[in-house]
């Protein structure tokens, strides 16, 4: 598998990661590099080997319904750029 | 019930429907973290650092949003996945601080189901679940508190949600509106979800495509997001229906898409492009091993079910004899349902329900309250049917003792016993009226000897009001009769 310039222009787009137009083919052989390495693996033969759904063999924990977090809302605000009112404010997003 | 047919000068076009609706999950905390699901708070009060999508903050999964789920699943008679995985499903918006929302994808924990719904002609008809997962919602978005920014809160963010997904089983808009009230009086008898449109903890998008009558297979469909009324559902699915229509009729083509629907012109206008914007690159959430239950688990959950609406429905038809119609309205809702049994405990239940579906109900509409806030108890309604049934008041003299248990919120053998409002069974007494009203209008006596019969009615009110309703009607109509020959 590899990536083109407009595959790349599309993963920015889904990301909202700018991307300079003079990066593109930098990015791309970057993509592409990382892809022929993982791509090593199709040459392990699996014919044999069940399929891996996650390497953590840890048993799925579950917690008991109690509110033990929370009213913190100066921490959680405390990284942001921009806060009114208690709220996150970023610039004007509507679909 | 045949399904809605939109009918042009050369075809003849069905409505295919499906809906997928969002239902908060009611929980103390939320589904990955422990900050609290209350409504209200001030913004971001309700947050831990997992909802803000802190570098490093792990999920762990409520217990209770599982059973939730189960319970649910159970309700619309479906398979219970033992085996469950959550994905990521990665969008990037303001209220998402993760970037992606953790959802179930090929491992939903709920797979198909079934609910039956009744319609107006009353026949029934099954609709399809195709599936039903649990993840987190979103964080709420404020838009009209600056011209130039938007205002985030996460209060919302990671409360359990639970989407149902139907079939497209939907053939006409009537269907869709019946099934969203048939699941939400399921949902509420759960005690899984309030079911709230109105306030966004039921939330339904709705897909929808048309057919030639006769067509095999399905065409391209639109999505409608958030349409938040059981009204709006079923504009949305007309409005939308009738446009693909037009659109095929002109020779054009439907693109595949979700669009707005707009409440107050009740239309559709294009959102986004759905191919494009809709890549959600799902992939196994690597933070949250598979989600596995064993059988005692779900045999608990099923322990605790309780009886559905349709069950319920069922009984009071057979066992206590009501109509089907009286038995559907006081099934819908669990409060009325309770309500209903606990006042006609004993009694005839037919005569309870009549003054359920009458008086009561218009006076919990006149003074806009619930049932659980209603000045009259069941116990007393129930023992106002009894005074009744005894003879002891008549059914208009009931009306007025009614009115003062409203007022007072006093028991009915209290107001008819202050105010004297006993019937009047004493044949002597009534008789000494009856002779009394005779007496006073000759004039009426004549007319009705001479063949005026239907002044028997006037005779009958004039001895009512002389003995201020109390008389018992029976025995007036039957003194009068022999009096006035």
């Amino acid at each position: 598998m590899t990536v083109d310039a407009d595959m790349v222009r599309k993963i920015a787009f889904l990301s909202h990661l700018k991307i300079e137009e003079d990066k593109i083919a930098e990015t791309e052989e970057e993509f592409n590099k990382i892809l022929s390495w993982v791509a090593q693996l199709n040459e392990v033969n699996t014919e044999a080997a069940e399929p891996l759904v996650s390497v953590n063999e840890a048993k799925l924990r579950l917690r008991d319904d109690e509110v033990t977090d929370g009213n913190q809302a100066e921490a959680v605000l405390a990284n942001a750029p921009q806060k009114e009112y208690g709220y996150f404010v970023v610039p004007k997003v509507v679909e | 019930m045949s399904g809605m047919i939109i009918e042009t000068a050369n075809n003849k076009w069905e409505i295919i429907c499906g809906l997928e609706i969002h239902c908060q999950i009611i929980s103390k905390s939320k589904i990955f973290s422990g900050a609290s699901t209350a409504f209200g708070a001030d913004a971001n009060e309700h947050v831990a650092f997992v909802d803000a999508g802190m570098p490093g903050m792990l999920p762990t999964l409520n217990k209770m949003c599982v059973r939730q789920a189960v319970k649910t699943g159970l309700g619309l008679n479906a398979k219970i996945n033992k085996y469950s995985e959550f994905s990521r499903k990665n969008y990037f918006y303001a209220d998402l601080p993760q970037g992606y929302q953790i959802t179930q994808f090929l491992y939903p924990i709920v797979g198909e189901g079934r609910v039956t719904i009744d319609l107006p002609d009353g026949s029934a008809k099954d609709i399809g679940i195709e599936r039903m997962h649990i993840e987190q919602d979103a964080g709420k978005s404020i838009h009209d508190m600056a011209p130039d920014k938007s205002f985030i809160d996460l209060n919302r963010a990671g409360v359990g949600l639970m989407e149902i997904v139907t079939k497209p089983d939907f053939r006409a808009p009537e269907e869709a509106g019946e099934f969203l009230r048939k699941l939400r009086s399921i949902l509420r008898y759960l005690g899984t979800c309030d079911g709230n449109m109105d306030e966004g903890s039921m939330r339904c998008d709705v897909n929808v495509s048309v057919r030639k009558v006769g067509e095999d297979g399905y065409r391209t469909r639109c999505e409608m997001k958030n349409v938040n009324s059981v009204k709006f559902v079923m504009q949305a699915i007309e409005n939308e229906a009738r446009r693909h229509v037009e659109v095929y009729e002109n020779g054009g083509k439907i693109e595949q898409e979700t669009r707005k629907f707009d409440p107050t012109s009740g239309l559709t206008k294009p959102l986004r492009k759905k191919e494009f914007a809709h890549d959600y690159r799902y992939f196994p959430e690597p933070d949250l091993p598979p989600l596995v239950l064993d059988e005692a688990f779900i045999e608990d959950v099923r322990q605790e079910m309780v009886e559905l609406p349709d069950a319920k429905k069922a009984r009071f038809v057979k066992d206590l004899g009501l109509t089907k119609y009286d038995a559907a309205v006081l099934c819908e809702n669990k409060e009325v349902a309770d309500f209903f049994e606990k006042a006609s405990g004993g009694r005839d239940a037919k005569k309870v329900a009549n003054w359920m579906m009458g008086d009561f109900f218009a006076m919990l509409k006149d003074k806009k309250i619930s049932i659980e806030e209603s000045p009259v108890s069941a116990e007393n309604l129930g023992k106002l049917v009894d005074l009744i049934s005894q003879n002891i008041i008549s059914g208009k003299i009931a009306k007025d003792v009614f009115a003062l248990m409203v007022e007072s919120g006093d028991n009915p053998e209290k107001i008819v016993e202050e105010k004297g409002l006993k019937q009047v069974t004493d044949s002597g007494a009534i008789e000494a009226i009856v002779e009394k009203v005779i007496a006073a209008n000759p004039a009426n006596v004549e007319a009705y000897k001479g063949g005026k019969t239907g002044l028997m009615g006037w005779f009958v009110g004039q001895v009512m009001k002389e003995s201020q309703g109390k008389a018992n009607p029976a025995m007036v109509n039957a003194l009068l009769k022999e009096k006035l020959g």
